[in-house]
């Protein structure tokens, strides 16, 4: 009985608490509050602030352990007119949604942003246009936090001009999904961060990757596209990432690539697009990664492995009319090629159990060649090496001699 | 000269094997087109055959005509004739048939396909006018090799080894140069060995202009800074031009002397 009074009691005092939370409204004229700011500073914890149409003038607001939910309309615009921050914000369970934010200031020697989040947890950041961003969310020691459906642009001048559209920084358990970035120097950047999600988000244009990790263990990444960044995903000095389900395309340039995989560690890759890059996956340094069921669609290079990698596997992958299946420098370290369909393949099955009766060797003599020797990669397309690529492939002398996959497919690999 | 050239042209021209050679293109680049429904990849595609076949058929098609029509040429010098127009003008007659082959075997289909409405002409553009100058430059060393040799079997041989040599072994000895002397900066070299060989030039002005062209890394980067300036352009096409006016300077030489 006791207790059963002690419970209606705080069923009681959280309904009427709720009863207490009011929504402040903020608009040009004729509201309660002209200026975010001050509807911020008047706000109870709890509190929404509805931001109407219109443009608002505002810069460095600043919300200061509140949970408050602000939220606007189509329309509601806030110009920061290149004068520091957008939001400033240091608190927990709290909200900003439907709101357009642009003209963040350009600086040399501060990361402005547009919504600057410090020691925040359980917070949303949902459907935000951002404009002309220098950075766009620079999120930092913060936790459990959803980031969607937003649109964030800069100006894409050069790398030193612009900033990371959504920058963590040892930030842990976020989601960062359905998200859309483009023109500014990294689309989405990681550092120091772990149990992160990344899902559906489109990065295309950016001047440098389109996802940057940095000593960030333990994240995922699925469903995303990556098109026409300077290189699509780079992945330093982080273990255990898992990334699924992704499309790395047309990163094409003399120095781009898809995937770039610097001093990683157990790593999972499958079930990826990599189609139209100038190099599909650079390895370089990375160890025991498993890479399973991906497409290597038309791309210069589909893998190039740089050195000193152990370990990894490949299987079932498809490699289909790469100029290069594999680039490969020093010893074969334990790396396994086995079971892939490659398009060049030319031997045949007899028994019909699906496997190649003649081992394929991926790593052809002129890629061999170019390794040795990076200025002969002007012969190209010449007759000779069509010839000695031949001649190497009957009678192997310089390429690798255990780089084979034994068990080469008949058939195109169905994920 | 004039009158010898429309002679050889319209012989040529009426001649079997210039059909033959022109619906092979004709077929070749159609069939690409309408296979592959990517200009960029069908012209990578018709590079790598254009810098094999042209020349291999200049070389052979030229020697092949010139002691075909040797009786004939003999008849005309006992005319009141120069011989440098005699020749010259059957060089241009060979020369401008296979050329004029390639250009509508490769650009009916294109130009049916809507190359104009697209972004690669100039790139095709710079496609027909290397084919252009490899038919001319290989009939020219054609015509040096059959004026030189009496003996048509020898003819044939020296024939098929010139264009060996260029499209070929060149190549070889390149790449053995690079291998052996990858200790030193090698761009310089590089970019002046392509310049010797015409096939060599004519494959790289391709490449260069082309997507491809982001796979020659650093190398690529220093070949599209040289070949993308003025004096890039000017010098790749005076060599070119070198190409023809040297050979056909001996041959014009040696026909003076030339005891028939």
């Amino acid at each position: 009985m006791k207790i059963n009074f002690i419970l209606f009691f705080f069923i009681i005092v959280s309904v009427a608490s709720h009863a207490q939370n009011r929504t402040l409204n903020v608009c040009a004229q004729d509201c309660e509050f002209s200026s975010i700011q001050t509807a911020v500073d008047q706000a109870k914890p709890g509190d929404s602030i509805f931001i109407k149409k219109g443009i608002y003038k505002e810069h460095d607001i600043f919300i200061d352990q509140k949970s408050i939910h602000l939220y606007g309309e189509k329309g509601s615009i806030v110009d920061i007119d290149h004068k520091g921050y957008g939001f400033k914000v240091e608190a927990s369970d709290f909200s900003i949604t439907n709101l357009s934010i642009k003209n963040v200031e350009v600086s040399y020697t501060s990361d402005y942003a547009a919504i600057y989040l410090f020691k925040c947890f359980d917070f949303k950041l949902k459907n935000i246009t951002l404009e002309k961003a220098f950075f766009g969310f620079l999120i930092e020691k913060s936790k459990d936090g959803v980031v969607e459906q937003n649109d964030i642009s800069g100006t894409g001048q050069s790398e030193a001009s612009s900033g990371n559209a959504i920058h963590l920084w040892n930030s842990k358990e976020m989601t960062i999904r359905d998200n859309e970035v483009y023109d500014m120097r990294d689309g989405i950047y990681i550092e120091f961060g772990g149990d992160n999600v990344f899902e559906n988000n489109y990065s295309h244009d950016n001047m440098r990757y389109g996802l940057h990790f940095m000593f960030s263990d333990d994240n995922r990444y699925s469903y995303n596209t990556f098109q026409n960044n300077s290189a699509g995903v780079a992945v330093m000095f982080s273990k255990r990432i898992e990334m699924n389900h992704n499309v790395f395309k047309k990163n094409w340039g003399t120095a781009s690539y898809g995937l770039l995989l610097k001093e990683i560690n157990d790593g999972k890759i499958y079930n990826n697009t990599f189609e139209n890059n100038t190099i599909g996956i650079t390895a370089d340094g990375s160890t025991r990664m498993v890479y399973r069921e991906n497409d290597f669609i038309n791309n210069g290079y589909a893998v190039k492995f740089v050195g000193g990698s152990y370990q990894n596997d490949f299987s079932r992958n498809n490699f289909l009319y790469n100029n290069f299946d594999l680039s490969y420098s020093g010893g074969l370290n334990n790396n396994s090629f086995d079971t892939n369909y490659w398009s060049d393949y030319t031997g045949y099955d007899l028994d019909k159990d699906g496997y190649g009766d003649v081992p394929y060797r991926p790593v052809k003599l002129f890629s061999y060649l170019v390794n040795q020797t990076p200025e002969s990669i002007i012969l190209l397309r010449s007759l000779f090496i069509d010839i000695i690529n031949f001649s190497e492939k009957v009678t192997p002398v310089f390429t690798p001699e255990n780089l084979v996959d034994y068990q080469p497919l008949m058939h195109e690999v169905q994920w | 000269m004039l009158k010898i050239l429309k002679y050889s042209f319209f012989d040529l021209v009426r001649s079997r094997w210039s059909y033959v050679y022109f619906l092979f293109y004709l077929l070749l680049s159609s069939v690409l087109l309408f296979l592959n429904n990517d200009l960029s990849k069908a012209i990578i595609t018709l590079l790598n055959v254009v810098i094999i076949l042209v020349p291999l058929i200049g070389t052979i098609f030229g020697v092949m005509y010139y002691y075909d029509s040797q009786e004939f040429t003999e008849l005309l010098m006992a005319q009141p004739i120069t011989r440098k127009s005699i020749f010259l003008g059957q060089f241009l007659g060979v020369a401008t048939s296979l050329s004029l082959s390639v250009l509508l075997g490769l650009g009916i289909p294109f130009v049916l396909y809507g190359l104009f409405q697209s972004n690669v002409i100039f790139d095709f553009l710079i496609l027909i006018v290397v084919a252009v100058f490899l038919s001319f430059i290989f009939s020219a060393l054609a015509f040096n090799i059959a004026l030189s040799n009496t003996n048509k079997i020898k003819g044939f041989g020296y024939a098929i080894l010139v264009w060996l040599l260029l499209a070929v072994i060149y190549d070889g000895a390149f790449l053995m140069a690079l291998m052996y002397f990858q200790e030193y900066p090698l761009d310089q070299f590089s970019l002046l060995a392509t310049l010797f060989n015409p096939i060599d030039l004519s494959r790289i002005l391709i490449l260069l202009k082309l997507d491809i062209s982001a796979l020659l890394g650093y190398t690529g980067a220093i070949f599209s800074a040289f070949f993308g300036t003025v004096w890039g352009s000017f010098v790749s096409v005076g060599v070119l031009v070198l190409w023809v006016v040297f050979p056909l300077w001996r041959m014009l030489h040696t026909v003076n002397k030339k005891d028939f």
